[in-house]
């Protein structure tokens, strides 16, 4: 029996603890299992799933940059029918809360995305991807938009009883708008935040290091940008926050709850040290321990300005 | 599949610019396959943040080899690593080459850092098959043996061997392996590959190529590699997981 209470709410979706894997960082599920104990974790969120399998973008991909990395993978993955029957069943078989990413590119997709996965009942929760910024149709352009968001959430709302999580886009002026719109379209929680948009040019050839010209960073290089979206929120909106952004360690962890999330996702590390989650599990109970916190959901916003 | 911590034992500079480093690393070294790679973490910090991925060399007992050149911080901070300290290592990862079968040549080519994998397919190889290895570079500088048997050479420059690209001295000595069933392994740059595939395709040899692509995690959960498959145009292929070894005929490159 865990000394600490490191369980928390989203919604009516509780969590045995707040660290959870970010969508696009953990596949399906299978390869990381390898590193991490599934059991252990608040939760798994599933690879963008979107109507039809998508392929992707083409090659290069991925470049690293100062602390981070830009991808612009494109929401490649294999559609709702295939994980339905090919990815499920393996995923099945934890112990663990999965929340399905859904990034589509009209608001029909959307709907109908939820509606078929809904009746899955290995699937707990739904996080709407209304940022990717690497897709033509849809994916920023949505998420740029406070009407959009509003209709999507609204519509999605109406095709599940699932809790339902908007991803927010860090690339407007006031997020807390955003989180408002979700609030009051019946989001249960915001998920913030999804990756910056960047670029990167090879000096010599003048070229962009990413096909798709820009990508998303994502890294450590973001966690101060993450940490004040969080806090913009936190302050402005009563809702949870799931907090996303260059978490390498359980003190990321911590300092996300205290600048207002509930819980919180691990990305980019999860491709460094696949192994990292789970230690960071262990590390946050032991910070716990010895710092007198009996829940750990009282850290959150537990900012002190 | 393991993340291990494991002693660097030595580093030498074999060519200028390029070095071959030693680990001690029973855990993989026991397990390996000629062509699969390893994910390394050069720094426990946040830069440079992402592991770099690099293909086998050789294995001698518990030993693993990894052949490098400097191509930046990364790749720096791994050419002076102190001997004794700890090198983060994730693998084995990817398919490695395929070398059963009833060839009787093994037709090794290598562009430049494209040697890598092959001191390994070497060890593996010579007790069995005869081998011809074919190895090519911009210059002399470029043009690395190491630990390959049988070697011609070519260099862009003409500073060592034929003034020419690989392929071309493969072209060459075509008249000599024919009569023979061979079996091509290839790795190098792009346009080498590109050359190697149309060469293989034109003369009906089978061959297994070595491919490269940017990549964060390699082992499947970035996609951040993608390869274009003549087979199947819905769907890339994972450089990382389904390569990074590949029959020239079943890849667009």
């Amino acid at each position: 029996m865990s000394k600490v209470d490191l369980s928390v709410k989203i919604g009516t979706l509780i969590l045995r603890n707040p660290v959870m894997l970010a969508s696009g960082t953990v596949g399906y599920g299978n390869e990381i299992s390898e590193f991490t104990d599934l059991n252990k974790l608040g939760g798994i969120v599933s690879k963008s799933l979107s109507l039809k399998p998508r392929k992707g973008n083409p090659p290069q991909r991925i470049v690293e940059t100062p602390s981070g990395m830009l991808n612009a993978i494109g929401l490649a993955n294999v559609g709702v029918e295939v994980f339905l029957k090919e990815k499920i069943p393996f995923l099945k078989k934890f112990d663990v809360p999965l929340i399905c990413n859904i990034a589509a590119s009209t608001f029909d997709e959307y709907v109908e995305c939820t509606r078929i996965l809904t009746e899955e009942e290995t699937i707990k929760a739904f996080e709407i991807n209304v940022s990717c910024p690497n897709v033509r149709e849809g994916g920023l352009s949505f998420g740029n938009n406070l009407n959009s968001v509003a209709k999507i959430t609204e519509l999605v709302r109406a095709a599940t009883n699932k809790p339902l999580i908007i991803k927010l886009s860090p690339n407007v002026s006031y997020i807390a708008e955003f989180a408002k719109v979700a609030k009051e379209n019946g989001a249960d929680a915001v998920s913030a935040i999804n990756t910056l948009v960047g670029a990167a040019f090879n000096i010599f050839t003048r070229k962009p290091k990413i096909q798709n010209i820009t990508g998303g960073l994502s890294g450590p290089a973001i966690k101060p940008v993450a940490i004040a979206k969080v806090l913009e929120i936190s302050r402005q909106v009563d809702i949870p926050i799931i907090g996303i952004g260059g978490i390498m360690d359980w003190k990321d962890v911590i300092e996300f709850m205290i600048a207002g999330s509930t819980a919180v996702q691990i990305g980019t590390l999860n491709f460094i040290d696949p192994s990292a989650p789970g230690k960071i599990l262990n590390q946050i109970e032991e910070h716990c321990i010895k710092n007198g916190v009996d829940k750990i959901s009282s850290l959150t916003a537990s900012y002190n300005i | 599949m393991f993340i291990i911590h494991s002693p660097v034992e030595e580093i030498i500079e074999i060519n200028p610019q390029i070095y071959l480093l030693k680990v001690f690393c029973p855990e993989i070294s026991s397990i390996i396959k000629p062509g699969q790679f390893l994910n390394i973490r050069v720094t426990d910090r946040i830069y440079p943040l992402l592991r770099r991925p690099f293909s086998v060399c050789d294995v001698e007992g518990d030993h693993l080899y990894l052949m490098f050149n400097i191509m930046g911080e990364g790749t720096s901070i791994l050419a002076h690593k102190p001997i004794g300290s700890d090198l983060d290592i994730l693998g084995p990862l990817g398919n490695g080459f395929n070398l059963e079968g009833d060839y009787e040549i093994a037709i090794i080519i290598a562009g430049g850092l494209g040697a890598a994998p092959f001191p390994f397919v070497t060890r593996k190889l010579k007790q069995n098959k005869k081998i011809i290895s074919f190895v090519g570079g911009r210059s002399k500088y470029d043009i690395i043996t190491h630990n390959l048997l049988n070697v011609k050479e070519a260099s862009d420059d003409g500073s060592r061997g034929l003034k020419g690209t690989v392929v071309k001295l493969l072209e060459n000595n075509l008249n000599q392996i024919k009569s023979n069933k061979v079996k091509v392994f290839g790795c190098g740059p792009t346009a080498m590959l590109r050359a190697l595939k149309e060469f293989c395709l034109t003369n009906e040899l089978d061959c297994e190529v070595s491919t490269e692509c940017a990549m964060a995690c390699g082992f499947g959960i970035c996609q951040g590699c993608p390869i274009e498959s003549t087979e199947k145009q819905d769907h890339y292929l994972l450089v990382c997981k389904d390569g990074p070894v590949f029959n020239i005929k079943d890849v667009v490159i």
